[in-house]
Order: C-alpha cells, then structure tokens, then sequence
C-alpha cells in the first residue's frame, strides 16, 4: 500500500528537518574561538604519539565477512518465515539444508580459531 | 525523548541511594532543557586532524537512522475516519519488521563513521569496537525476531500485535526469543553492560571522544532514541504492544515501553561491564547458536501443530 510509504516519507523528512534544524542553529549561536593546541586529538596531558589513521587488528575484517555471511541468511529467514504455512514441510526441509550449509562453515570457522578474541 | 535523561538520572540516583537533578524546576523536571540549552551554546570542536565532511555528518546519520526506526511502531488500531483508513501509528508497513531492523542498522555507520573521521586514536577503536559489536548482536536481534515473525506469520507490526490481542502475548510462545532480544537490544544500543564502544575507563568516550557541544548531543539523543525504540519494539513484538484491557492502546504501548525503559536503566545501575572478549564470545558462541536452536525448534513446532 504506497500510502503507507507516504507517512514513512514524511517522517523521515521530518527527521532530517530536525536533525538539520538543530545544528544550524547551534552553529547560529555557539562561540568558536579555535587554536592549534585545542584542535589536536585528544590524549591525557601528553603529546599524541603517531597518526590515527593506523593499523587495526585483522579479526575487525574476519568478523565482518562471519557478519555479512550470516546477516544475509537471516535476511532470507524473513520472507521464508512469512510464507512457512504455505510451504508446509517442503519450506521446512529446504531451511534446514540451508542452516546446516551455514553451519558447516560455522562450525569450520569456529575451529579455525575465527571467534577467538584474546 | 528528552525526559529519558531526566528518568534515567533520577532512577539511577535513587538506586544508588541520593536524589539525582532535583534543582532545575519542580523535580528536576526543568533539567533536561537546562542541559539542551547548554550544549547549544558550547564551542563545537573540530579537530585539525578530523575529516571535514564525515566529522560533522557522522551524529547526524545516527540521530537520523534512531528517528526513522521509529515510524513503524503502532500506537493503536487501525481506525476508519470518513472511509479512509488511517493507522494507528505513523505508518502501518507490510514490512514493518524489516524495515525496523533496516533502518536501525544504519546507525552503525553513524559510529563508525563518527570513530573514524575523528582522526583520533581512542575514536578510531571506540568506533571499531561500536561497529563489531552492533554487526554482531544484530544477528541476534533477527534471529529472536524472525521466531516470533514465524509465529506471527506476517512482518507487519500492526499484525503481529493483532495476533497477541487474540491469542496469548509472544512472550509465553517465545521466551527464549524473547531473553535473546533483550540482551541483544541491550547490546545494540551500547548501554551497559554492554557500553564497550564508549568505555570510559580504557576509551576515554569511544567514538565520541571528540565530539562536543550540539554533535556530541547528536549521539547521545540517537542512544536514547535507540533505547525508547528497542523498548517500543520488546512491547509490540512479546507484549501485545498497544492491546490491553480499559485504557486506550497508547497507554499500553506507554506503560509497557516505561516497563522496558526502567529495565535498561535498573540493568546499567547494577551489572559491571563485560570484557570485550567476554561479550563475543557470548554473542557468537552462545547466543548465535541458541536463536539458530530456538528458530528451526519453533518451525518444527508450528509445522506440527497447524
């Protein structure tokens, strides 16, 4: 029903007018007197060492490839949830072969030491 | 929205046995515009190192993606005035479901985004740490509600409320569903226990470590936001939402979400933080496991019994 997607619209429109609204006019009405020395990322009363802009930790891109994997079977779950009366058992049986397809892997990257943390 | 803030001081300083912002107006119900007016006159920092563009965007794309969530919570029945159909909320959506968990998750770039552009080292792992985690307890967050999506048989928010009006609420056809959505709502809206991301003992304030004035105000209403929404969400989907006995349903809707929201707070006021490898371990070892269990033993059990 596209009438719906109207309010959804205007609502989000409505979100943007707010979140725009807000900062204009705190741009409108705050000081800003900067310096070099208040413009520097923060550290605890010391000089910062080096850039931020750094090397971080592989496990950050493991855990988004298990992430994506996952989110997209959880995605299909949602229209096969919907429409399980009408698949009956077929619908049944087919998500199973899926879920232990995934699992398979999951359990793989489980031994691989993927969801290891420390 | 704003009184969140007032709720949460109060409630957090009668757990801890003082009174919480009580000057500010009868109560301290002023005190929520006293700090808004506040950070709307404080010097908006931005760093020399951060990024131009992205830096002031960031708290603006996680207001944003926290405001839209909200538009599919229904309020109340739909009603018929002079033939049109109007619905009980902003929007009553085939596919509220998904549109929630759609939109909600866009927040995560507001984090990252935020960590990122900061050009700072704390913002950077705070950022990281806020996106990792999100991603990961967002699975849960689908599993639990694609369970109760089964049950339901439909992805309209309005329905699925319709559907606990007649029979019983999901909460008791789905309990463990339900434990899985509070700790990933928890989760997902970085609130203790699970306030990794903005660790103030070991991140200084995670992403927002460089973020002041209105932006950093930005991030902070997004969490409430976030919160209201989750709470909202734990209402409609396992409490029968705005269904209920002699009052009107935005009265249900309020007082069971009220329910939700002193949950959050009571949780922050008592639990310590977990260690991060403590908190994905138990998203990826326990809980992932346990929806993927709850979800095919529910499909089994409503193959059978329809």
């Amino acid at each position: 029903m596209p009438t719906n997607y109207i309010g959804i619209g205007l609502f989000i429109l409505v979100g943007m007018g707010f979140t725009g609204a807000t900062f204009a006019a705190a741009a409108l009405i705050r000081p800003s007197n900067p310096n070099p020395i208040k413009l520097e990322p923060y550290e605890c009363g010391v000089p910062g060492v080096g850039d931020a802009r750094d090397r971080f930790h592989i496990r950050y891109y493991v855990l988004a490839m298990l992430y994506l994997v996952f989110d997209l079977e959880v995605v299909f779950l949602y229209p096969w949830a919907v429409q399980y009366d009408k698949l009956g058992l077929f619908g049944l049986m087919e998500m199973l072969v899926f879920v232990a397809i995934l699992l398979i892997g999951y359990f793989y990257a489980w031994k691989k030491g993927a969801l290891d943390w420390v | 929205m704003a009184y969140m803030t007032w709720f949460e001081r109060r409630v957090i300083g009668r757990l801890q046995v003082r009174l919480g912002p009580n000057r500010v107006g009868i109560g301290g119900l002023l005190q929520p515009l006293a700090d808004a007016l506040k950070l709307f006159f404080k010097e908006d920092v931005r760093p020399a190192r951060a990024d131009r563009i992205l830096f002031p965007l960031a708290p603006a794309i996680s207001l944003f993606a926290a405001l839209a969530a909200f538009a599919v919570i229904p309020f109340g029945p739909t009603t018929r005035i002079a033939g049109v159909e109007v619905p009980g909320g902003i929007a009553n959506l085939q596919v509220g479901l998904l549109y929630l968990v759609g939109i909600s998750s866009l927040g995560v770039y507001g984090l990252v985004l935020g960590g990122w552009s900061s050009g700072s080292k704390y913002s950077l792992i705070g950022g990281l740490r806020a996106a990792a985690q999100v991603v990961s307890y967002e699975l849960i967050l689908g599993l639990a509600l694609v369970s109760v999506a089964l049950v339901a048989g439909t992805l309209s928010l309005e329905g699925v409320v319709g559907g606990q009006a007649n029979g019983l609420p999901y909460v008791i056809l789905q309990p463990v569903a339900f434990l899985l959505y509070l700790v990933a709502a928890v989760a997902e809206t970085n609130r203790a226990p699970f306030d990794l991301p903005e660790a103030d003992t070991e991140l200084v304030a995670g992403y927002h470590t460089e973020y002041g004035g209105m932006r950093f105000a930005m991030f902070f209403i997004a969490e409430y936001v976030n919160v209201i929404t989750v709470s909202a969400l734990a209402a409609t989907m396992f409490f029968a939402g705005w269904s209920g006995p002699f009052l009107p349903g935005p009265h249900w809707l309020f007082i069971k979400m009220l329910a939700f929201l002193f949950l959050f707070v009571w949780l922050r006021a008592t639990l310590p933080r977990l260690r991060y490898d403590q908190l994905m371990r138990l998203s990826w070892s326990v809980l992932l496991p346990l929806a993927l269990i709850n979800l095919l033993a529910t499909a089994v059990v409503v193959a059978v019994t329809r």
